[in-house]
């Protein structure tokens, strides 16, 4: 079985977020990066799959050169192999769907996973994208996936509920947290994500949709109301929710 | 000249909150750019919710119906937008950002190469551009983006815009067939299991939301009454997530559900960043939290220091008192 995952690089989720100095992203000095936190159940689940089907697994991003790191974060965990489509642009989600279905046409797998969104941009677009470009049917918001030869069967999460879906391979996944518990490398893995390739391509698309035109930081909340330290502040808590905030 | 159409989701035919905010910024939209709007609906009795819309000021209603549309698939519902939106020269598209908005409007930009702007919570006219403001890094930072292709998309946050009523009128409506074969299927929704009594934190418009400062899920009830008496949904933090005591679609942050209720009420959550993150852009938030120094109360509107277990009970009674007058 192929097996590819696309996997983004993303600041860490505890990373105060400064605007930079062109106005319209954010500073990166200071920024550690990790793997996007759902990926790592997109890389889960492909890992899953390769130990009951056997096959190889691939991993793709798009981004700069110091997305390797991020690439060997997924080595070490067991991924296969990788490659990285090379930019210093930043391109839109649009352009990176495109760049990435140029990438899995050569490889033709039979499961593409991507995580549901990217904790930068949170776009949910990817995915879906990149199914279309490649023509390919696509489950997006999976918590639960069950392949029985080519039969696939998602649970995909909705607003107050589930879709049971079904499709057949191949199929584009997309990972949300719940589809499973993603391993932590090993000692192994880790050195051996050392010497695994990472091969390098040009981007084929840089035709960006949409244009940042600036960042700003949400308006700082001016200093709330400390309306009491115990039960006998309740009262003045619901006045002011509903004559002041007017919000009850 | 532009030529706006709202995508109007339903589900059972019926048109859900989000489908009239986005029928009402379509509207709106239309008039500041002196431009036609109407809308799009899909499904196998899609006709049945024409005259709905109407109430919020659209002119015109598109119905597409087939059987096979009772339910949501993702490649149906694109090749049937993408080719309506070819027929009829339709320009700018509005959708909104649910479960179902986020898994068609990419393939429609896709199929349109069109630009779109996802999940966004304003948007504006200057010198004839739409710009679109949305969150990025969970809310952490606002951005405003400009789409530069010449089909412009734009999908819409649940609860943020208004849906307004205007006065009542009927709207012309055509029905229009696009041939689908098997192929157009090859996803398929099988079943749907939604819960009726319980509210989506994604849809609320108030959520009661609780953390590790509750003790244990045998405590939750506290927030779930009080959720009742507010017509509100149950949210929760990462932690007790984690714990297991509450399921991760409640789940609030970056990691979770991004929220922006009209109120927010955390109680025993510390308000870690990955948390605030997920629902600092709610317009009212009120912290109670025995830790004066917790992160929650530095973006709180109100706060009470003090004892969950102490406070949750009285403030649920006082909420009954006052909704029940
Ligand atoms: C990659 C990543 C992603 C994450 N994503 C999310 C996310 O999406 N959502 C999220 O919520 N977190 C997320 N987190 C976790 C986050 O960092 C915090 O660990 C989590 O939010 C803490 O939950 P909590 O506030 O319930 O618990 P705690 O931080 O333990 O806070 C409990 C609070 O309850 C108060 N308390 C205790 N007893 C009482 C009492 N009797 N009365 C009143 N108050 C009391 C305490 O003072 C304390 O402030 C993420 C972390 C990482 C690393
Ligand atoms: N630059 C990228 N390279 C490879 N995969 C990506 C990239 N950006 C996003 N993805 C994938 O698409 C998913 C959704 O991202 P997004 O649409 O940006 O929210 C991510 O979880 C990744 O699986």
């Amino acid at each position: 079985m192929k097996i590819a995952v696309c996997i983004s690089q993303v600041p860490d989720t505890t990373t105060k977020v400064k605007v930079g100095g062109n106005g319209k992203s954010i500073d990166p000095a200071g920024v550690t990066y990790i793997i996007n936190p759902y990926d790592e159940f997109a890389v889960e689940e492909a890992l899953k799959l390769k130990e009951k089907n056997g096959g190889e697994t691939v991993v793709i991003s798009v981004g700069r050169d110091g997305v390797k790191e991020t690439i060997r974060k997924a080595f070490a965990m067991g991924i296969d192999k990788g490659i990285l489509v090379k930019t210093d642009n930043e391109l839109d989600s649009y352009s990176v769907a495109r760049n990435l279905a140029d990438v899995l046409k050569e490889i033709n797998p039979d499961i593409i996973f991507f995580g549901k969104q990217s904790v930068d941009y949170d776009d949910s677009q990817v995915s879906t994208l990149t199914a279309e470009f490649l023509g390919l049917r696509s489950v997006s918001v999976v918590v639960d996936l069950k392949i029985e030869g080519s039969t696939v069967t998602a649970e995909r999460e909705i607003e107050g509920g589930k879709e049971i879906v079904t499709s057949s391979l191949p199929v584009v996944i997309s990972a949300q947290k719940g589809l499973n518990n993603p391993r932590y490398p090993n000692l192994k893995g880790i050195m051996q994500a050392k010497s695994k390739p990472i091969e390098e391509k040009q981007p084929s698309f840089t035709d960006n949709k949409t244009e940042v035109i600036s960042m700003r930081l949400p308006h700082g909340k001016s200093k709330g109301k400390i309306i009491g330290t115990d039960a006998t502040a309740v009262p003045e808590l619901v006045r002011l929710l509903r004559e002041e905030a007017k919000v009850i | 000249m532009a030529k706006i159409l709202a995508f109007i989701e339903t589900r059972d035919n019926q048109i859900k909150a989000s489908g009239f905010e986005t029928v009402s910024e379509a509207v709106k939209l239309a008039k500041e750019l002196q431009c036609e709007a109407e809308a799009l609906v899909i499904g196998d009795n899609a006709v049945s919710s024409a005259n709905e819309l109407g109430k919020y000021g659209i002119s015109k209603v598109i119905a597409v119906e087939n059987q096979r549309l009772n339910k949501y698939s993702t490649t149906a519902f694109a090749k049937i937008a993408a080719e309506i939106c070819r027929q009829k020269g339709f320009d700018i598209i509005l959708l909104s950002a649910t479960a179902m908005g986020k898994d068609l409007g990419p393939r429609v930009s896709a199929k349109l190469e069109a630009g779109l702007a996802a999940d966004v919570i304003d948007l504006k006219v200057e010198n004839g551009d739409v710009i679109a403001t949305r969150p990025v890094y969970a809310g952490k930072a606002i951005i405003d983006i400009k789409i530069t292709s010449s089909i412009k998309m734009f999908s819409l946050r649940p609860n943020v815009f208004k849906a307004e009523k205007v006065e009542e009128s009927t709207p012309e409506l055509e029905k229009v067939s696009i041939e689908l074969n098997d192929t157009d299927f090859g996803v398929q929704v099988n079943e749907v299991t939604v819960s009726n009594e319980k509210i989506d934190v994604a849809e609320a418009n108030i959520i009661v939301s609780g953390g590790r400062g509750l003790k244990g899920p045998e405590n939750y009830h506290l927030v779930e009454e009080l959720a009742k008496v507010l017509g509100a949904g149950v949210g929760a933090s990462r932690a007790v997530v984690d714990a297991g005591w509450r399921p991760h679609s409640e789940q609030v942050g970056q990691t979770g559900k991004t929220v922006s209720p009209t109120l927010y009420i955390a109680v025993g959550i510390s308000g870690a960043i990955q948390h605030l993150a997920g629902m600092s852009t709610s317009k009212c938030i009120v912290a109670i939290n025995k830790d004066k120094d917790a992160p929650i109360f530095g973006i709180a509107d109100y706060g009470i220091v003090g004892d969950v277990f102490e406070i949750l009970p009285v403030l649920t009674e006082e909420f009954k008192k006052l909704l029940s007058n």
